[in-house]
């Protein structure tokens, strides 16, 4: 492996570990939003109880792919922030009001109108963000985004404004609120009602995916060719295979209400097809112009970063397997409250 | 690179407004970051006293004090991504060029990042989860990664003002070496200003706040134990932060004498000259009205000898020139700021020293409530100080912050976007904390919503 090809990897892991990890509490906050019936307080709830102690350092997950791109990629950096300037600023302010709503939601001495806004706005990011985070994905994949001699020809509108990113951002909403509902079917072990609010939402959000999904298969042959000829690679049966099982063994899990399972199946879907993505755009970070080879860095911050990534993940290991020990292992109480 | 050559008026509206934007964004998240950095500092003070001697008192502090930094904690984190962003967004050129260079410690800073973020989540959510000692080390391990953090982000910072680790041949960026870049001659002077700034501003904010409190009622031994423990930070870190101002201020004479020149409004090139204390400074007269002058001090300060030769701005290409006013009282803000704290550190630990107690005369706790903002205050400008002194440059002496700003028009679009949100965000966020802060506050009479009342904290 080249040392880009490491790198790329690196980026592509830590994607991948966004989506299962951040990409849930996005689509936490989106069952905050759609939080109804007889429980939908003991709902927000438990979104909030699984999301708080968690959600920052699965934030940093999106930090890491930004400032690995733009040590080791610096040209598709500025290329791909030139082109996706609108889009960016979207997401950007999107995670501003996301993170604020949520802790002020949180720390704010209790009044119900206030905390119903605040609940709003949390809610309204959480829904709104991945979708132009999902434009954006799809964007880099469109060729319609040219960078001729490092310079951005097409404009701040080209890829993003067509019918096949914004599928792709319809996607990736409808994936993390089915992430999340899954995750929280795991987590909300002892109320039973609350369980069943859960398992229904995944479901249904399970079964919604299907269409969603095809219709990004749909435009991709219009949309996003290199993708969608990356699609019919020798490889893609086999990925295509290994996602359905897990859709459709999620599914099934949460039908048979085996919940550890369905939580295993749904992070292994949403990882594949991550993957998936990754591979059918390899080696193009930005479609058709910029690839990994022809953006990379002088090698020798290549290799450094390479050295710091490895001493990094040593590092960074163990203090993760201590956080989700602590909070979502299975001796992990409930109803913990800052300061008791 | 990405040149682009559109309108030129439109092109110099554009550049100012993506200049104001990052600008707003820096003062905004410096602020957070500063408190990200010193507050875990006080709570682990506390803890290891309570960890000591079982006094509640310190334990109901540490986790007060936890309330408020978790929400300025998570606006830190999303406002310090907007900046990981707008480096890309607003200066694409610049990260062209440099991020094959500095790129290196914001990955670092990155890995810092996660270890404080998941530590601190330990530390919030973990008082019933961990041991008292491992919880009393998460806090640790939240202090020492936002040094981390600020540690790399500096150097970064440095490397701007001082560029080292690669050559230039024939206009193109050769021979990058990442190392020698973040070991450029800026990094460790920056390092150590900005750690003891961070230092010193949070620990008289939070001063100010509980003497506040102590003018109301001088007996609570809440807000006596808060003020000790406040005063102990930022007053031990004020002696240190001015004779690190002077370090910095020498090393910028020697490595930058532009922006040294516009930090003193001195014009003139001269041996044995004057320090020049406020005055309008005059570009075009090339002289500085109504100012103080100190005989010789400017030679001193910044070559260590009253006869010493001081280049001014005569000697700078005109076009290279910062904007002369603006870093000079900027400047002067933060160097007042900061001697006024220094008295006020040795104020307090004369009184406290004389009464071997805690310094409590109600002039000082006024004075202290008055001092409160200083700190942010002379970070705020000396950050002005920094990065409008290296003007025009963004890349000192090798990129020019015009050359580095993305074609993207419009741009008072998104500034006039963030500005509103951080605006709003800034206001809803005094009225949390404020609200917390009184209505959690351990006065006699308060209703306290913690499920744990402290034993014998107010009286």
């Amino acid at each position: 492996m080249t040392y880009e090809q490491v790198i790329a990897l690196a980026m592509l892991v830590s994607l991948v570990l966004y989506g299962l990890s951040a990409g849930a509490d996005f689509g936490g906050g989106v069952w905050d939003l759609l939080a109804r019936g007889p429980r939908a307080h003991a709902q927000r709830q438990a979104i909030e109880r699984a999301i708080a102690p968690i959600w920052e350092a699965n934030h940093v997950w999106l930090i890491l792919v930004i400032v690995l791109m733009f040590t080791a990629f610096p040209p598709a950096f500025g290329a791909i922030m030139t082109a996706l300037h609108i889009p960016m600023t979207l997401v950007l302010i999107g995670i501003v009001l996301r993170a604020s709503a949520f802790v002020i939601r949180k720390y704010d001495v209790r009044s119900d109108a206030l905390h119903r806004r605040w609940s709003l706005l949390f809610g309204v990011s959480s829904l709104l963000t991945p979708f132009f985070l999902g434009l954006s994905l799809g964007a880099l994949g469109s060729g319609e985004i040219r960078v001729i001699d490092g310079t951005v020809t097409s404009g701040f509108f080209a890829g993003w404004t067509r019918p096949f990113a914004a599928s792709v951002g319809i996607f990736a909403q409808a994936l993390f609120a089915f992430l999340a509902a899954t995750y929280l079917t795991a987590d909300a072990e002892t109320d039973a009602g609350l369980r069943d609010d859960f398992r229904a939402r995944a479901l249904a959000s399970g079964i919604a995916l299907a269409p969603a999904a095809a219709l990004v298969f749909m435009l991709s042959r219009a949309g996003a060719t290199v993708i969608f000829e990356g699609l019919t690679e020798w490889w893609a049966p086999l990925l295509l295979a290994a996602t359905s099982s897990c859709a459709i063994g999620a599914l099934l899990a949460l039908w048979l209400r085996r919940y550890a399972l369905a939580r295993l199946a749904a992070a292994g879907q949403v990882a594949l097809i991550l993957i998936g993505w990754g591979l059918a755009q390899y080696p193009h970070i930005l479609v058709p112009d910029l690839t990994f080879q022809n953006t990379a860095t002088a090698p020798r911050t290549l290799r450094f970063l390479i050295q710091a990534l490895t001493g990094g993940a040593i590092l960074l290991l163990p203090c993760f397997v201590l956080l989700y020990r602590v909070f979502k292992g299975s001796r992990a109480g409930r109803g913990y409250q800052p300061g008791d | 690179m990405c040149r682009h050559e559109p309108a030129r008026g439109q092109a110099v509206t554009d550049l100012l407004f993506a200049r104001s934007q990052m600008a707003m964004s820096l003062a905004f998240h410096i602020i957070f970051a500063v408190i990200g950095m010193g507050m875990p500092v006080l709570m682990v003070i506390a803890e290891y006293r309570w960890l000591r001697t079982r006094a509640e008192v310190w334990l109901d502090l540490a986790q007060r004090w936890a309330k408020g930094t978790a929400v300025l904690f998570a606006v830190g984190a999303a406002s310090g991504t907007v900046l990981s962003f707008e480096l890309g967004l607003l200066w694409p050129a610049f990260m062209d060029v440099a991020g094959g260079i500095i790129g290196m410690p914001f990955s670092l800073e990155g890995f810092a990042f996660f270890t404080e973020a998941i530590f601190l989540g330990l530390y919030l959510y973990g008082w019933k989860r961990l041991t008292p000692r491992m919880h009393w080390l998460s806090g640790v391990m939240v202090a020492l990664s936002g040094l981390a953090s600020a540690v790399f982000v500096l150097t970064a910072n440095a490397w701007m003002n001082a560029p080292t680790g690669f050559d230039i041949v024939d206009g193109r960026i050769t021979n990058i070496d990442p190392v020698a870049a973040m070991l450029n001659p800026a990094s460790l002077q920056q390092v150590i200003h900005m750690t003891l700034a961070a230092y010193v501003a949070t620990g008289f904010a939070v001063a100010g706040v509980h003497a506040f409190f102590l003018l109301r009622n001088r007996s609570s031994m809440f807000h006596r134990r808060a003020l000790a423990a406040a005063l102990l930070l930022g007053a031990a870190c004020t002696p240190l932060q001015i004779l690190s101002g002077d370090r910095i201020a020498k090393l910028t004479a020697r490595i930058q004498p532009a922006k040294f020149a516009a930090m003193e409004a001195h014009y003139r090139t001269e041996a044995g000259a004057p320090l020049t204390l406020g005055g309008v400074p005059d570009d075009e007269a090339m002289e500085t009205r109504w100012a103080i002058r100190i005989p010789g001090a400017l030679s001193i300060l910044a070559h260590g000898s009253a006869d010493a030769t001081v280049t001014g701005l005569e000697d700078i290409p005109r076009d290279e020139w910062p904007p002369t006013a603006i870093v000079h009282w900027s400047f002067d803000i933060m160097v007042a700021c900061g001697f006024t704290l220094l008295v006020l550190s040795a104020w307090a630990a004369s009184s406290a020293w004389r009464r071997r107690a805690l310094p409590d005369h109600p002039w000082l706790l006024r004075a202290l409530v008055a001092a409160s903002p200083l700190g942010f205050i002379a970070i705020e400008a000396g950050w002005i100080v920094t990065e409008v002194g290296r003007q025009p440059w963004i890349i000192y002496g090798v990129m020019r912050t015009a050359d580095a700003v993305t074609p993207m028009p419009g741009l008072v679009v998104p500034f006039t976007t963030f500005t509103l949100l951080y605006l709003l965000l800034a206001v809803i966020l005094v009225l949390v904390l404020s609200r917390q802060f009184i209505e959690t506050s351990p006065a006699p009479a308060a209703g306290s919503t913690t499920p744990s009342p402290p034993a014998e904290s107010s009286r």
